[in-house]
């Protein structure tokens, strides 16, 4: 029957098909576990390129977290970026708290940290007695308490939404309409002074993390490790998520929704895990962002920013995980590469032509390859 | 028995009159409406399914059988009336909880899940297991794998059960709907439109196979076929424009003058 070996390699979880691009990722891993500081420590790129790759390796983490929720249980999440902000700020906060310069202590002990001099009416260390470091500040003083607040705010938020949206049957574009404006309403929260943190300045004058300093190129090398396996551990807990029964679960859910109710399951109980999952996901990614960026903003949850993350998923291929973590790559690598100013002999390229290769590399992927760019390989083999 | 007396018998034991009701019937319905638009759907004064019995419902096309389905399964809320199932009044109660009570449902279009493997489409349907955590790392114990495999080889699945069904031919999607409605065991099983798009000799199997289960399972089936009516050999209800036409076994309904006029003869 050549009709069940097609349908074989075509199967997103175990077969041929995932053996080779397992192989694949785990040689990506080893080259960036291994050959990336082999080639910063023999002098062959600086420590702004690492840097680099491990912002994009943060925001890879937080594409295999839209690929559980939207190419598995087949949610179109548009509030991925706040979540990562919510991790963003979290940490974001910590390394204010241990940043410079020494700034004035309040009333009651605590130093408050100089990037809140912005939006304070006062200048450096001129700030009047009553001037209090505002209560939620307070719980980000130590790391290991910021981890676990980056990652449970997060998914806290995502267990409200998901839980009042989906129990109502919220679905499909109605919900990414939803999950889009409550982003958009928190961008605007966070942009305000009176939030207390830091406006549209956001936060910045990062020193210290754990005690040693951010501009010591090692500690950015270990920050660089530290998200890669992140990243690779991330991947492995969805990969285990999605080959369990409760994976073929969500796989229902994307589905057929009804007819698994009839079945006896409860389908919003499983859209909120994978909603809370992804959420938690995307705040361990903004938390590994924000030592490597030294700033964190609210650009980083403007509209725009949920949509490059469904743009990354999509390039890469929905439903693979592997496909996200490509996409995410891929794309950012690209923005690197084009938006640099180049000189040619009779034009000069500049960083705005960007917006027109991101649309075409997205319309063509999706005219080209609609399964995305794991899967050229096998289209190009003739295999489908 | 006339219909109106029928009727009446149904009605001495309901849930609401009589302590001996869920002894009778598993499922009982009264005075129920839907409607649509204005339109009024369904209207049964009094309907009782028996346990362990196999029911047939047939009707023209909009005579309210599936709707009747709907009702039963939660996914329409009756404008007026009550549903009891084991004498629990399961009205407005929503499709899960239904499901979980022991009322299994087939759909007219056979609903799998496409980007699922037959093999894996019958894992979801194990009875228990529906719970999210132990979903997360429970694995099927060999009885169950066996019981899957054993019906899927029954209805000739067994050599498809590693293709996604989405590879299915409508004949094969059908199978593994009733398969996995058997499968998940309910208590009551409403079954709509099975043999619908099948070959004779798959009609055959289906009829064998609900046959089987007659006895120790309370079926619903609702069917257009009448060759599919008679192999069933069951107690048949026939609705038409929302309400109980007739009711008796196929060859007396067939000699009803009124049920002639409405659907079998002409």
């Amino acid at each position: 029957m050549s009709n069940v070996a097609l349908a074989k390699t075509d199967q997103p979880l175990g077969g041929v098909r995932w053996l080779g691009m397992h192989n694949a990722l785990l040689l990506l891993f080893l080259a960036g576990l291994v050959g990336i500081p082999l080639l910063y420590y023999t002098g062959q790129i600086s420590i702004e390129t690492v840097n680099m790759l491990g912002r994009y390796m943060a925001f890879a983490i937080v594409a295999v977290g839209l690929d559980l929720i939207w190419g598995y249980t087949g949610i179109l999440s548009l509030c991925q970026a706040f979540f990562f902000s919510l991790g963003g700020y979290a940490m974001g906060m910590y390394l204010a708290h241990h940043g410079g310069p020494g700034g004035m202590v309040d009333a009651s002990g605590w130093n408050i940290p100089a990037c809140l001099y912005v939006v304070y009416p006062y200048k450096v260390g001129e700030a009047p007695a009553d001037a209090m470091l505002p209560w939620f500040w307070k719980p980000f003083y130590t790391l290991p308490a910021t981890v676990t607040l980056g990652l449970l705010i997060p998914g806290a938020v995502a267990f409200v939404i998901g839980y009042f949206g989906f129990k109502s049957r919220v679905r499909g574009v109605y919900f990414a309409i939803l999950t889009q404006a409550i982003t958009v309403a928190a961008w605007l929260v966070f942009s305000m002074n009176s939030m207390k943190l830091g406006g549209t300045n956001g936060l910045t004058r990062f020193d210290k993390i754990a005690g040693y300093s951010l501009a010591d190129p090692d500690v950015k090398m270990a920050v660089y490790i530290i998200t890669l396996l992140c990243l690779a551990g991330v991947y492995l807990l969805c990969r285990y998520i999605v080959g369990s029964r409760l994976g073929r679960v969500l796989i229902a859910v994307r589905d057929n929704e009804k007819t698994l109710r009839f079945a006896g399951y409860r389908p919003h109980v499983y859209k909120v895990f994978a909603f809370v999952v992804a959420a938690a996901i995307a705040g361990l990614g903004g938390m590994l962002y924000t030592p490597q960026m030294g700033i964190f903003t609210p650009a980083n949850m403007e509209a725009g920013m949920s949509i490059m993350v469904v743009i990354w998923v999509a390039v890469g291929g929905r439903g693979t995980l592997s496909g996200a973590i490509l996409g995410a790559l891929a794309v950012n690598l690209l923005y690197s590469f084009f938006t640099s100013e180049k000189d040619f002999i009779l034009f000069t390229w500049k960083s705005e032509y960007w917006q027109f290769v991101l649309g075409g590399l997205f319309i063509g992927v999706v005219l080209l390859f609609p399964k995305g760019l794991c899967n050229i390989g096998r289209r190009f083999a003739g295999k489908h | 028995m006339e219909l109106h007396e029928r009727i009446e018998d149904y009605k001495t034991d309901s849930p609401r009159v009589s302590r001996f009701s869920e002894e009778r019937f598993l499922l009982f319905l009264e005075d129920i409406t839907a409607v649509f638009d204005g339109f009024k759907a369904l209207d049964i004064e009094a309907l009782g399914i028996g346990h362990n019995e196999l029911r047939v419902i047939i009707g023209p096309n909009g005579a309210g059988k599936t709707t009747l389905c709907d009702v039963v399964s939660g996914k329409t809320r009756p404008a007026t009336g009550r549903v009891y199932f084991e004498g629990r009044d399961i009205t407005g109660m929503d499709e899960t909880e239904i499901a979980l009570m022991g009322i299994g449902r087939k759909f007219q279009t056979p609903a799998v899940f496409d980007s699922l493997t037959t093999y894996q489409n019958m894992e979801l349907a194990l009875p228990g297991r529906r719970r999210l955590w132990s979903n997360l790392y429970c694995k099927e114990t060999k009885e169950e794998r066996d019981r899957i495999l054993g019906i899927l080889e029954r209805v000739g699945l067994l050599e498809v059960r590693d293709l996604e069904a989405r590879y299915l031919s409508h004949g094969q999607r059908q199978w593994l709907a009733i398969s996995t409605l058997i499968l998940s065991d309910p208590k009551l099983l409403l079954v709509d439109e099975p043999a619908a798009g099948l070959t004779d000799s798959e009609t055959a199997l289906t009829a064998e196979l609900l046959l089987e289960l007659r006895g120790d399972h309370t079926i619903i089936v609702i069917e257009h076929d009448m060759d599919f009516v008679r192999r069933l050999d069951s107690f048949v209800t026939m609705l038409n424009e929302g309400k109980i036409m007739a009711e008796g076994t196929l060859s007396e309904l067939q000699e009803n003058e009124e049920v002639i006029e409405a659907y079998l003869g002409r």
